[in-house]
């Protein structure tokens, strides 16, 4: 079976992906969310798994974890909150959390689970690509996963060559120098780096993530990209209006 | 088996650098460069000649007679605490500042717990005319006030780490954001053999000063280099990191780490991270660490600052898995009775850390002819508050 994301990648449209995470503001608003944005048009979901130690996220996606670990998320729970989902929701699902908790999930088990599930793909921010090429990529392929990495602007072209080898779905370009929900709005210098990814045709599409708020930032970001993600923005509109109001918020997009 | 970092940055299964991408091009030329420019002529002349007139070494190796005889066995105490600034923390920053200025960084950026890495940093700083900016848990800040103090006096900025715990972990977090948000002109002082590599090898190497003495100012006292135990807390390990170095090959060298059991391994509130740690990711190592069965790092506690960090240095981590480290979990009740004894038999009040490594004399026996070195790593003034309240002075 081909994965989902790959399908979708392959659609002729700029894609939008929303990050949130799981557990918030409720410990039940998982599902709900997921079913939400899928109704209103959204084309992927990362799904994030809180972590007690985000190191490369802000404030806002942060608060959210903390939140979520407090209404009881965990890896189990998540688990058990997804289990159904392909009986209603048939856009790519993507699991997004730090290295930590799977490791003591267990890799191989961790994976089993995601596959049970449907769950498309992983995104691993501190799981560095070497590791994961000599450690984790058999079991990661044998469970249908995709495993997406991230490039920023400081990545040499060298590295970035690495990671297209490597990778076998999207790229996740992160737009600049940055923790999550640091900036918005793009200048000079991420026109100069979408350019030169763009220059490099690479064998994956890239998503761009990191500062993209509003239509205009979606824009300016999928001139060149395949997509974009949107993660701080949508948790603040969670925070806001609660889990069940997404036509507004996605409707300003695009 | 070796007991230092392979070129990867690991120790056995520990070790490594499990960082986000953003973090990578910082790590990468920190690794790249470290050991050339810690091997310059140039560099190692400027580090000896600080190290010498400005934090005060070598420091002493003392003979502790009435310790010695109460215990029945030899004890020397490598004198740290009479480091400027009072604390063993000045011989890394004096190393890293030294590497940033090579690296061609014009601003620092530090975590601190208690405060004395945040001290020694602002100090090195302010020597250098360097832009300095601690990060420090909302809660530290209130428990800590002269420390922030100092670090205002010397000219650092210290910024309170609002999220999760408010702790040295939650400093930790908001610095290597920080160095995410600041890529090309900063340098980040790690303040123990913690992190990602190359951070724990290139801090014990600046470290490794404690143990590089030890061994020629026991050849003197004693007639031979190598003592039969060195003894050291830990808390991440940097002390201990440093005391052990010139000594982890020589299986004849007994190596001895003193953790904080803090109220008791048992009772929920504890820093014994070898006692309760498992394998997991923590601030970009591998490494033991005290988490939930979630993966979810846990706050650790202990009445010393400096050791209630949730996981060990990977080179520990290390020690502890293959064997090489006796490892021992101290309660805060026998570290505090130890630093009131260590004040009386020797006119030497130490840090509470460091109390923890005397404790160890009560229940773990030495022979008599056994010579002993315990890593005296601070001075205990920072601790006068909890001495008072403890033993209600």
């Amino acid at each position: 079976m081909t994965n989902r994301i790959s399908q979708k990648l392959q659609e002729d449209k700029k894609l939008l992906s929303i990050y949130f995470t799981a557990g918030y503001p409720s410990l039940s608003d998982t599902v709900n969310v997921i079913e939400g944005l899928e109704k209103n048009g959204v084309d992927m979901i990362e799904i994030g798994l809180p972590f007690s130690d985000p190191l490369a996220d802000g404030p806002t996606i942060q608060e959210s974890s903390t939140k979520a670990l407090k209404n009881g998320m965990t890896t189990e729970v998540l688990f058990d909150q997804l289990k159904d989902i392909r009986k209603t929701v048939s856009i790519p699902l993507i699991i997004m959390g730090y290295f930590n908790p799977m490791l003591q999930y267990g890799v191989e088990a961790f994976c089993q689970k995601c596959q049970e599930i449907g769950i498309d793909g992983l995104i691993i921010p501190d799981l560095p690509v070497d590791v994961y090429n000599e450690e984790y990529k058999t079991i990661f392929e044998e469970h249908g996963l995709v495993n997406v990495f991230l490039i920023t602007p400081q990545t040499s072209d060298e590295r970035i060559r690495f990671i297209d080898s490597v990778s076998s779905g999207f790229i996740y370009m992160v737009s600049s120098a940055s923790v999550t929900g640091a900036k918005s709005g793009f200048g000079d210098e991420q026109t100069h780096y979408f350019d030169r990814i763009a220059a490099m045709k690479l064998k994956n599409p890239q998503i761009v993530g990191f500062g993209i708020s509003n239509n205009e930032t979606f824009t300016a970001a999928t001139e060149k990209a395949k997509g974009a993600i949107i993660g701080s923005a949508f948790i603040k509109h969670l925070t806001a209006f609660g889990a069940d109001k997404f036509d507004n918020f996605v409707n300003n997009i695009r | 088996m070796s007991y230092n970092a392979d070129s990867r940055g690991y120790y056995g299964e520990f070790g490594g650098a499990f960082i986000p991408e953003m973090l990578y091009p910082n790590c990468e030329e920190l690794r790249q460069n470290y050991v050339q420019v810690m091997q310059e002529d140039s560099f190692k002349k400027e580090f000896q000649q600080l190290l010498k007139d400005y934090v005060g070494r070598p420091t002493p190796l003392y003979f502790a007679e009435r310790l010695s005889n109460k215990y029945n066995t030899k004890i020397y105490l490598k004198r740290e605490d009479l480091c400027h600034t009072g604390a063993h923390k000045v011989n890394n920053t004096i190393g890293q500042i030294l590497m940033a200025k090579r690296l061609g960084k014009n601003r620092i950026i530090a975590e601190t717990g208690a405060g004395q890495h945040g001290v020694a940093t602002a100090t090195v700083c302010a020597l250098m005319g360097i832009e300095c900016v601690v990060y420090m848990g909302e809660i530290d800040i209130q428990r800590q006030a002269p420390n922030v103090a100092r670090m205002k006096m010397l000219g650092a900025e210290v910024r309170p780490a609002k999220s999760g715990s408010r702790t040295l972990k939650d400093a930790t977090n908001e610095a290597i954001r920080d160095w995410i948000n600041n890529p090309v002109d900063t340098h980040y002082i790690i303040g123990s053999v913690v992190g990602p590599h190359p951070y724990p090898d290139m801090v014990a190497r600046f470290q490794s000063v404690i143990s590089e003495e030890i061994k020629w100012q026991l050849k003197e006292k004693e007639g031979k280099e190598n003592p039969d135990y060195v003894v050291a807390c830990v808390g991440g390990g940097s002390n201990a990191a440093g005391a052990y170095y010139h000594f982890l090959d020589n299986p004849d060298v007994g190596i001895i780490a003193v953790e904080a059991a803090g109220k008791g391994i048992d009772s929920g509130e504890s820093a014994a991270t070898s006692a309760l740690g498992k394998v997991g990711i923590i601030h970009g190592s591998k490494t033991l660490l005290m988490q939930t069965a979630d993966g979810q790092i846990t706050e650790p506690y202990s009445i010393s600052a400096g050791l209630d960090y949730p996981g060990v240095g990977p080179m520990h981590a290390h020690l502890f898995k293959s064997g090489r480290g006796e490892f021992i979990s101290i309660t805060d009740a026998d570290a505090m009775q130890a630093g009131l004894e260590l004040s009386k038999l020797e006119g030497i009040i130490p840090a509470i850390e460091s109390s923890h490594a005397f404790a160890i004399l009560e229940t773990r026996k030495f022979e008599a002819d056994d010579v002993v070195i315990i890593n005296l790593s601070g001075r205990g003034d920072k601790d006068l508050n909890t001495y008072i309240d403890y033993f209600k002075l």
